[in-house]
């Protein structure tokens, strides 16, 4: 248990080469192939059942690839301890007993190791991870009582208290107003500081041609990855989209809205 | 009122029956926690029904001798938690589809077996309903140990359960063995089913297992205060229950499972009101 790959830096954060993962039986994914440094941002952009989550688990070596490979910092996903993992809401048990603090001290599970309880270290480790996603004062909630955009920081602070260098969110701003997204943004412009990288799956083309680095458009295959204005252009957002999106001139640039594509008659 | 206390003790099969279920209670209370956290209470139910075949055979191969039947039991438990567990891994059929085929096919091969035995409308009682009362000596130390052993691998491996039932795609990110975690708790499961079997049977069990969690998770949101007191509302059953077995002839097991079920009610209520 807990067995640690050791990071050789001069390699890249990411390096995902000519991924192919089958889930099920089914062709997931094909052919990604993309690379990501310290401190980049990157929006997953595509419809429902694009493969995102599946690219997230590739990535985080949970699920091992048919062709091609993923590497974090040159070695094999799968024992690293540097990716963090923040859920969709709509995936977590609120109801569960446990506090903000006992779930943030999940992110020190490894360092703590088998058969020992947290240290001063530890506690102090997560109370200072709790600050930086401003819910110090929360510590002692039991998680059903936050605020969705709380819950989503608190999620972030485990990964913090993980020291995560590449975090992989799952749709962190969905179902959130505007003041918690904007909450959201002010810490991820804070990981970025420190070089931690962040995928995010969004369904929000706007946003994510506003607030993002890079973006990755997504429909089992990878149909652009790079700045925004490059990828989410028309021709692209078609292809990945098909003919079920509303579009919004933006600028130069198409922004396309379906949050809750998948259905086969709107459009 | 103290002498309505101390009266039964003084049989030793009373002290016995007594320190066993409460062994018992406790055990089934805090393995109980994650059973109804994970949702698992069909699982607890199907196993304790799925032993019964396995103590039949014992019970046929040593001629209705009582003394070996623990370790049949076990053994059969063990062998079926990591079978259902085998099972849940097969994404062709739904799991609590699959649960519900073995069990009740493992059910019927046990009395069909016991009914081969003569006298087995008394035996079969015992299985299904418990005999509390008949424990021995020898079976309540190996119900004390090994209800330590559940309890001390529930403590050691704490943080490491909580978080593969909490969230299991971010256990795996850790590099946890979400796999060999969920079959210890399968095992533990089975240990406890293997130990409640002689004090409230099969078909009670699962009310052991998740009434006082359900009782305790309607009062607190923290884990370890969650299972403290499910083990509190267990020993307070299972006490009260043998005493009004005791004096109003009630069965042992149906007695336990009643108050268990009476707190539970209680608390609900009281729960409701206040909100």
């Amino acid at each position: 248990m807990y067995r640690r790959q050791r990071h050789d830096e001069r390699q890249p954060l990411l390096d995902v080469r000519h991924l192919w993962v089958e889930y099920e039986g089914f062709t997931a994914l094909e052919d990604i192939d993309f690379r990501l440094r310290n401190g980049e941002r990157v929006a997953v952009v595509g419809p429902n059942g694009a493969g995102k989550s599946t690219l997230f688990k590739a990535v985080a070596g949970l699920l091992s690839p048919a062709r091609g490979e993923v590497r974090v910092y040159g070695a094999r996903p799968d024992r690293h301890l540097c990716i963090g993992y923040v859920p969709q809401r709509s995936q977590v048990d609120w109801g569960f007993p446990v506090t903000v603090a006992d779930v943030v001290m999940m992110g020190r599970l490894a360092e703590i190791g088998l058969f020992r309880w947290p240290r001063q270290r530890d506690r102090q480790i997560v109370h200072e991870a709790l600050e930086t996603v401003r819910l110090a004062d929360l510590a002692d909630r039991q998680i059903s009582q936050l605020s969705g955009g709380q819950q989503q920081r608190m999620f972030i602070a485990r990964a913090l208290a993980q020291k995560a260098t590449l975090m992989l969110m799952d749709e962190p701003l969905t179902g959130l107003d505007a003041p918690s997204r904007a909450d959201i943004f002010r810490i991820l412009d804070d990981l970025q500081a420190r070089g931690v990288a962040v995928m995010i799956a969004t369904h929000d083309l706007e946003q994510a041609a506003a607030a993002f680095d890079k973006v990755l458009l997504l429909n089992r295959r990878m149909l652009g990855f790079g700045p925004p204005a490059e990828v989410l252009q028309s021709d692209r957002l078609l292809e990945a989209y098909g003919g079920h999106l509303r579009m919004l001139p933006l600028e130069q640039v198409m922004v396309a809205d379906t949050c809750c594509s998948g259905g086969q008659d709107h459009a | 009122m103290l002498e309505w206390l101390l009266q039964p003790l003084q049989y030793p099969f009373m002290v016995r029956g007594l320190a066993a279920s409460v062994l018992v209670g406790v055990v089934c209370a805090v393995v109980g926690t994650y059973v109804v956290l994970r949702g698992m209470a069909f699982l607890g139910d199907a196993l304790a029904h799925t032993i019964l075949p396995g103590v039949a055979v014992g019970y046929l191969v040593h001629g209705g001798a009582r003394g070996p039947l623990f370790w049949w039991a076990l053994g059969t438990a063990v062998l079926s938690a990591l079978g259902i567990g085998l099972i849940s891994q097969n994404r062709r059929l739904r799991e609590d589809t699959a649960i519900g085929i073995v069990f009740a096919g493992m059910f019927a091969l046990g009395v069909a077996l016991i009914s081969t035995v003569r006298s087995y409308a008394v035996d079969l009682g015992h299985f299904l309903f418990g005999d509390v009362l008949g424990v021995s000596s020898q079976t309540l130390w190996l119900t004390a140990a090994f209800s330590a052993l559940v309890l001390l691998l529930v403590f050691a491996f704490y943080k490491e359960l909580l978080a593969v039932s909490f969230d299991r795609v971010f256990a795996a990110t850790l590099r946890l063995p979400v796999r060999a975690l969920d079959n210890l708790l399968l095992v533990l499961l089975a240990i406890t089913v293997a130990i409640s079997l002689q004090t409230v049977g099969v078909t009670l069990m699962v009310a052991m297992l998740v009434t006082p969690a359900a009782t305790a998770y309607l009062l607190t949101r923290r884990l370890p205060v969650m299972m403290a007191l499910a083990a509190l509302f267990a020993a307070l059953s299972a006490v009260g229950g043998l005493y009004l077995s005791y004096y109003w002839s009630i069965a042992s097991g149906a007695a336990v499972v009643l108050l268990a079920t009476l707190w539970f009610g209680v608390v609900f209520a009281w729960k409701r009101r206040s909100r």
